[in-house]
C-alpha cells in the first residue's frame, strides 16, 4: 500500500511538472505582448524594451522556462498588474467560490445520477427507464450557457424565487450549481445504469440469490458496491469537468470564482494571473485524481495486490 | 452444529422419519425464449434424491443439466421458465413459490455451489462477511456471533488459520480454498440438499480430489442429499451413488454407478464411456461420438439421439422412445437397449 501511494505521488509530481510546462509554452506562443498592454499604445519603443527586460521577456525561452520553474516551486507567479497584488493571492481568493460551486454541482450530480441510474436499472426497459434516458440525452446535449440563461430567466426573472447572481447566500448557489451539474446527471445516470446491469449478470449475484438473500440485500449489499468501483474513478474526471465548465457557468451567473478571473485576466493579458489560475486548477485536478485512485484501491481490494 | 441451527417448527426430522425422499422431480420442462422461438432446454426430466445419497447428472454442455440444477433452486435465467412438471423438496411442491417463500428454502433447505468459485464469490466482500451473512440474514444472528460461526465453519471445511483469514477477500485464496469457502457458505445453515454444479471443473486435479473428499465427508456427517452436475465421468465415479445421463434436455439412462459404468444401456452412454481414456485399460481405442448435439429449437424427430447413433434405424427416426425400466431403479430411453447391453 505504501508503495502504491508512493508511486502515485511520484506520478502526480510528474504530471504537475508537465502541466506547468504546457501552460508556460502555451502562453509564450499566444499572440499579444504583455509589455504593450501594460504600457498602452502610447508607449515609446524604449519604454517597451525596458519593461520587457524588467519582466525578463527578452531572455531566451529556455532561460525564462528554468526561471519560471524556480518561481513556481517557490509559489511565486509574479504580480498581477491589473490588481496590484501577487498573482497567486489573487487566484486563491477566488478559489473558494469555485470550489463550493463544484462541490455542490458534485452533490447534485451524485445524488440525482445515482437515483436515476439505479431506478432505471431496476426497472430496465420500462417506460420510466426510457424517459430517464431521453431526459439524460437532452440534458447532455444542451449547452451549459443556454441552460444557465434559461434557468435564470425562469427562476430569477419569471418566478423570482432565486437570485440570478452571486449574493453570498445558499440560494444563489442553487442555479449555477444545478446548471453545472445537469449535463453530468444524465451522463452519470447512464453510467450507473449500465454498471448495475452488467454486475447483475455476474456469477456472484446468482450465488447471493442461491444463498436465499432478499432482492434488496442482493442489490444494495452485493451489486451496488461493485458498481461503485468504476463510477468513483469517473467522479474524479467529473470534478475536473466542473472546474472547466465552471468558467462558462461562472460568467453566466457573474459568480466571483476562478473562472471569471481567468476570463478577465486573459482579456487583459494579465499573464501572471492566467498562469497562476491554470497551475492551481491543474494541481487541484491532479490531487483529486490521486485521491480517487487511493479510494479506488480501498473499494476494490484487488488493486493493491496487482500493484504490490 | 445443533446449537447453531435450531430446527424450525413443523419441519420433518432429518432422519429416522418416514420422509427420506428429499427431492422428487417429475416431468420437469424448461423453455428459453429466443428470437428463433422457444428453445426447449429441458424436456420432461424426472429423478429423485434420498437422504445421504449422491445423484450425478452427466452430459455434454448444452444437454440441459445446468438449467435443471438452477431450476431446483428456482433460479432459472430470466429468459427461461418452467413450462411443465413438478419439483418437490421434502415433499413440498416448490414450483410456483413466491420470492419470499423461495428465500426461506434457499440456504436453509437446499443450497448450491458453482463451477468457478472466484466469480461465484463477491470480489469486494470478505469471505468472513459472505459466510456470516447466512446467519445474519436468515437467523438474525448478531455480527460478532455470526463471525464466530463463520470461523468455525471455515475450520470445519479445512481452511487453515480460519479465524485470521475471515477478513481476507476471495482473491487472496487459492482455487481449492475458495471452493471450500463456497462449501462452508452453502452448508452454513445445515440444508438437507446440496446441488453442486461442476464443483471441481475449474480446479487442479490434485485439488479436485480434496474437494470431492470434503463433499463426501460432509454428506456422511450431515446426511446430505447431493446432486452433482458434471461432464467428467471420472469425478462422477468417485462421488456418486447413482447417475442420470442427460442428452438434449432428456434423461436417457439412469442407474447406479456400477450398473451404468459397467454395462451402459443407451448408445449415448456407451459412446461417452468409450470417449474416456482408461488409465489402466490397454488396447481399447478411444472413439469420439460423431456429429453435434441437436439444435433444441428444432429437435430431431423420433429419438433425439438418432442422427448420431450408430444403431439408428427407421423406427428411431419416427418414434420417440419412452423411458422404460430394465431392472429396479434402472431405466433407459432407447428402443434397442438390449442390443447395447449385449454390445457392452
Amino acid at each position: 500500500m505504501t508503495f502504491f501511494i508512493g508511486r502515485r505521488l511520484a506520478q502526480a509530481l510528474l504530471q504537475i511538472w508537465g502541466a506547468i510546462t504546457i501552460v508556460f509554452v502555451a502562453l509564450r506562443v499566444l499572440p499579444g505582448d504583455p509589455a504593450e498592454l501594460i504600457l498602452g499604445s502610447q508607449a515609446t519603443p524604449d519604454q517597451l524594451t525596458e519593461l520587457r527586460a524588467q519582466l525578463g521577456l527578452d531572455d531566451p525561452l529556455l532561460v525564462q522556462y528554468v526561471r519560471h520553474l524556480g518561481d513556481v516551486v517557490r509559489l511565486d507567479f509574479g504580480e498581477s498588474w491589473r490588481q496590484g497584488m501577487a498573482a497567486l493571492d489573487a487566484t486563491l481568493v477566488r478559489l473558494g467560490p469555485t470550489l463550493s460551486l463544484a462541490v455542490w454541482a458534485m452533490v447534485f450530480t451524485v445524488v440525482l445520477g445515482f437515483l436515476s441510474g439505479t431506478y432505471a436499472a431496476r426497472h430496465a426497459n420500462s417506460p420510466i427507464d426510457h424517459l430517464i434516458s431521453v431526459t439524460s440525452l437532452v440534458g447532455q446535449a444542451l449547452p451549459p450557457f443556454w441552460i444557465g440563461i434559461m434557468l435564470s430567466l425562469i427562476f430569477a426573472r419569471g418566478l423570482q424565487i432565486l437570485p440570478s447572481t452571486a449574493d453570498g447566500t445558499m440560494a444563489s448557489l442553487l442555479l449555477p450549481a444545478f446548471t453545472l451539474a445537469l449535463p453530468f446527471v444524465g451522463w452519470l445516470g447512464r453510467l450507473v445504469r449500465t454498471g448495475i446491469l452488467e454486475e447483475m449478470n455476474q456469477d456472484y449475484v446468482r450465488t447471493a440469490q442461491a444463498k436465499g438473500l432478499s432482492r434488496r440485500v442482493v442489490f444494495y449489499v452485493h451489486v451496488l458496491r461493485n458498481t461503485l468501483v468504476p463510477v468513483v474513478t469517473m467522479l474524479g474526471l467529473l470534478m475536473g469537468n466542473f472546474i472547466a465548465n465552471g468558467v462558462i457557468v461562472e460568467v453566466v451567473f457573474a459568480w466571483p470564482g476562478i473562472g471569471t478571473l481567468l476570463v478577465d485576466s486573459i482579456s487583459f493579458r494579465d499573464y501572471a494571473v492566467v498562469e497562476a489560475v491554470l497551475t492551481v486548477v491543474t494541481i487541484c485536478y491532479i490531487i483529486l485524481n490521486l485521491l480517487v485512485d487511493l479510494l479506488y484501491g480501498y473499494l476494490d481490494p484487488r488493486i493493491q495486490l496487482e500493484n504490490a | 452444529m445443533t446449537e447453531r441451527s435450531p430446527q424450525a417448527y413443523g419441519q420433518p426430522p432429518r432422519d429416522g422419519g418416514l420422509l427420506t425422499r428429499l427431492l422428487e422431480v417429475d416431468g420437469l420442462a424448461v423453455e428459453f425464449d429466443t428470437r428463433k422461438g422457444p428453445l426447449r432446454a429441458v424436456r420432461g426430466v424426472s429423478f429423485h434424491v434420498e437422504a445421504c445419497e449422491t445423484l450425478a447428472i452427466v452430459g455434454e454442455s448444452g444437454s440441459g443439466k445446468s438449467v435443471t440444477a438452477q431450476a431446483l433452486l428456482g433460479l432459472v435465467p430470466s429468459r427461461a421458465r418452467i413450462t411443465a412438471g413438478s419439483i418437490a423438496i421434502e415433499g413440498r411442491d416448490v414450483t410456483g413459490l413466491s420470492d419470499a417463500e423461495w428465500r426461506e428454502l434457499r440456504g436453509e433447505r437446499i443450497a448450491m455451489i458453482f463451477q468457478d468459485p472466484l466469480s461465484a464469490l463477491n470480489p469486494s466482500l470478505t469471505v468472513g462477511y459472505q459466510i456470516a451473512e447466512m446467519f445474519r440474514r436468515h437467523r438474525g444472528t448478531g455480527r460478532a456471533q455470526a463471525r464466530r460461526y463463520a470461523a468455525e465453519l471455515m475450520a470445519q471445511v479445512g481452511i487453515p488459520d480460519a479465524a485470521r483469514r475471515l477478513d481476507d477477500h476471495p482473491h487472496r485464496f487459492s482455487g481449492g480454498m475458495r471452493q471450500r469457502v463456497m462449501i462452508a457458505m452453502a452448508l452454513a445453515l445445515d440444508p438437507v440438499l446440496l446441488v453442486a454444479d461442476e464443483p471441481t471443473t475449474a480446479l487442479d486435479v490434485t485439488v479436485q480430489a480434496q474437494i470431492l473428499r470434503l463433499l463426501r465427508q460432509r454428506r456422511e456427517a450431515d446426511r446430505l442429499g447431493m446432486i452433482i452436475i458434471s461432464h467428467d465421468l471420472g469425478v462422477v465415479a468417485r462421488v456418486a451413488d447413482r447417475v442420470a445421463v442427460m442428452y438434449a434436455g432428456q434423461i436417457v439412462e439412469t442407474g447406479t454407478v456400477p450398473e451404468v459404468y459397467g454395462r451402459p444401456a443407451h448408445p449415448y452412454t456407451l459412446g461417452l464411456m468409450r470417449a474416456v481414456p482408461a488409465l489402466r485399460g490397454t488396447g481399447s481405442t478411444l472413439t469420439a461420438i460423431e456429429g453435434q448435439p441437436p439444435d433444441l429449437a428444432e429437435p430431431p424427430t423420433g429419438c433425439s439421439f438418432h442422427p448420431r447413433c450408430p444403431l439408428a434405424r427407421e423406427r428411431c427416426r419416427e418414434e420417440a422412445p419412452e423411458p422404460r425400466e430394465l431392472s429396479h431403479g434402472r431405466a433407459v430411453t432407447c428402443h434397442f437397449a438390449e442390443e447395447v447391453l449385449d454390445d457392452a
